[in-house]
């Protein structure tokens, strides 16, 4: 024990010997960024007026981290880092393509608005419950599961995630919350076993976690390995995860509970990254059996997206109403996963992160309006549109937006995704895509009619004469989101070669295996 | 619980796993034990001295909220990680000094840095469920 230290004779046996690159520290760069400042903003919890003053600007930093590294990876291409510099597969591996990379970005942009928004919405208390760390640390989970080369260790962030989310779920200890929370956190941990059991399972049958080896050995196992059984399971555990019928009902008993800024949080981030670990492991690391269960994903798909926007169809509670608009957007994205093709695959990471935007832009949306209108029940709604004009012009925009009409950014991962289905022969699919636009429509039409264009009626005028004016902070949360989203429709050409590039990554995925193997030679 | 020979022995047990939960976070290295493991022991010597001399002592004692020892443990943690930045190799690789004191050499890594890191954010963790659940038995 006490006996003089040897160095190893030769490291190359073991270590990566590979020069670093400066450039190359963006690709673990914002998930210890996240865990650093979330635990600065864990020590400092009692200081609810430093916070924001910490958070928020550590939130641009973050958005400016992963817009570099979305920059890095468009012109280097797919670039991985393995951890302690042990050789891959022993390390862990994160490895960035354009999908991570891309929707990583996306996310932190979606974050800086949460952060900014929340500063209103959450007040001391709240912020004493710990809102800041939660969302340094949940998007720690989101960046990780984006960014991450290796299996297990994506289960290591969806944990990661999920116990933040918890958190945030029950930021204020309210009867309703706590009975949310119940209902996300245990059909939530279901989800989380089977993920853990499908991981357990494919370590017997690969002996290996990392998914560029994983995608290399997938080939030779695909005769006798029963892959078919571990991809099931995968596809049911990450369903579950991104809300898709008909294991989709933890979602709407809980999306309406926690505070607004939380919704808005988990409706844009946390059913994308169910979305991102299907795409991922279905649509890169097993296309044979993918393909093989591309017609049930494509009935899923069809009956989320439909059942989806019926429910937000009959509900009263605007909020409930997004919540089924989260799920119906869930299954426009497993179309695309059905379809498979580049067409396809490019509409759903598209469209997912469009979704990200827009959804998060609506929670904020609704909760301004609720500030401005004192509730957020359709039955006594009313009078938006003579209080806030800019805000139900905003607002309108992103209806429009989310039903998929031009020129908002949902309009173009549709038509690829229409045209998609059309070029195989799903044209039940493509029906299913352009009915679930027309009852979006119908369902934000019914809310922009009744809670924006009919006037207020005179008992709820009374109880809020002292109008108040619009929170400014959130205003400007919402006015970027929704830039974001115009910006998207108005010149989609970036985003569709990236969503192109992204999906033609997944499909081929020799440039993600030469990034963490270099010299071998894929298959 | 408060019978007298719990209450008189309590203060010295405490110490002691204390004091063990050390021993077993630096040996971790090579031999069984670690941050972890070791974390859980001193995580339990605060729950026993909760248990035998009430709650409040034990708040008093270790000064910071146990949330903000596990975040400062985290703090750690990550730092030990980031190191790597200085010396030009991937994150979380393992950097060692070996300075030598008295003529015995001491092996010095950036992963003890990082066992001491999980150790706080374990004690902090438990520790502060431990010390909540008691409190909710006074009630």
């Amino acid at each position: 024990m006490a006996g003089k230290s040897v160095g190893l004779e030769d490291l190359s046996v073991a270590f990566v010997m590979e020069p670093l690159a400066a450039a190359d520290w963006l690709i673990p760069g914002p998930v210890v960024f996240c865990l650093l400042v979330g635990s600065v903003l864990l020590m400092l919890r009692k200081r609810t007026d430093l916070q924001p003053l910490i958070a928020i600007p550590a939130l641009v930093v973050l958005c400016a981290m992963t817009l570099g590294l979305l920059a890095h990876v468009v012109v280097n291409g797919t670039v991985s880092m393995t951890m302690g510099r042990w050789l891959p597969p022993f390390g862990i591996s994160f490895t960035v393509d354009a999908m991570g990379a891309f929707f990583a970005a996306t996310s932190s942009l979606v974050a800086l608005a949460a952060g900014i928004y929340g500063r209103g919405d959450v007040d001391h208390s709240g912020r004493r419950y710990g809102f800041y760390p939660f969302l340094l640390l949940i998007m720690a989970g989101v960046l990780g599961a984006f960014m991450t080369g290796d299996i297990f260790n994506l289960y290591v962030w969806f944990e990661v995630l999920l116990i933040s989310s918890f958190g945030l779920l029950v930021l204020g200890n309210e009867r309703a919350q706590l009975d949310g929370g119940v209902k996300y956190a245990f059909l939530n941990l279901i989800a989380t076993t089977l993920f853990l059991i499908a991981t357990g399972y494919l370590y017997g049958l690969f002996g290996t976690l990392n998914m560029a080896d994983i995608a290399i050995k997938a080939t030779e196992l695909r005769g006798t390995a029963p892959l078919m059984t571990l991809v099931t399971l995968f596809l049911l555990a990450f369903a579950m995860k991104a809300a898709a019928f008909p294991v989709n009902f933890w979602l709407p008993a809980s999306y309406h509970t926690p505070k607004l800024v939380v919704s808005a949080l988990f409706a844009g981030l946390l059913t994308k990254v169910g979305i991102y670990a299907l795409l991922r492991i279905l649509g890169m690391l097993f296309p044979v059996e993918r393909e093989e269960l591309s017609f049930i994903i494509a009935i899923v798909a069809a009956l989320t997206m439909v059942l989806g926007v019926m429910g937000a169809l009959a509900q009263n509670d605007i909020r409930r109403a997004m919540g089924f608009l989260v799920i119906s957007g869930i299954g426009v994205m497993m179309a695309g996963l059905a379809l498979g093709s580049p067409a396809g695959l490019s509409g759903a990471i598209f469209y997912a992160a469009h979704s990200m935007v827009v959804m998060t832009a609506l929670y904020f949306a609704i909760g301004i309006a609720a500030q401005l209108g004192g509730s957020f029940m359709l039955s006594s709604a009313g009078g938006l549109y003579a209080r806030s004009a800019v805000l139900a012009f905003l607002t309108l925009m992103l209806f429009l937006s989310v039903s998929g009409l031009p020129p908002f950014s949902g309009f173009w991962p549709k038509v690829v995704l229409v045209k998609a289905s059309l070029d195989v022969g799903a044209w039940w699919l493509a029906a299913a895509i352009l009915v679930t636009g027309l009852l979006t429509t119908i369902a934000v039409g019914r809310i922009w009619a009744l809670a924006y264009w009919r006037p207020a009626n005179a008992g709820a005028l009374e109880q809020h004469a002292a109008a108040q004016s619009l929170p400014a902070g959130a205003m400007a949360a919402l006015a970027g989101l929704v830039v974001l989203s115009v910006g998207a429709g108005l010149w989609p050409e970036p985003v569709l070669v990236l969503a192109q590039d992204a999906a033609l990554g997944l499909i081929d995925p020799s440039a993600y295996v030469l990034s963490v193997f270099p010299g071998e030679v894929p298959q | 619980m408060r019978t007298v020979i719990f209450r008189a022995i309590a203060p010295y047990l405490t110490s002691l796993m204390v004091l063990f939960s050390i021993f077993v976070l630096l040996r971790g290295h090579n031999e069984p034990g670690g941050g972890f493991i070791g974390g859980l022991i001193a995580a339990s010597a605060l729950a026993i001295y909760g248990i035998a001399c009430g709650v409040e002592p034990v708040r008093r004692a270790i000064y910071f909220h146990p949330m903000g020892i596990s975040a400062f443990g985290l703090f750690v943690g990550t730092l030990a990680g980031v190191l790597s930045v200085f010396a030009g190799v991937p994150f979380m690789t393992g950097l060692w000094v070996y300075p030598t004191l008295f003529g015995v050499e001491i092996a010095l890594s950036s992963v003890l840095v990082f066992d001491i890191g999980v150790y706080l954010v374990v004690v902090g963790a438990i520790g502060s469920i431990a010390l909540a659940l008691e409190e909710r038995d006074r009630d």
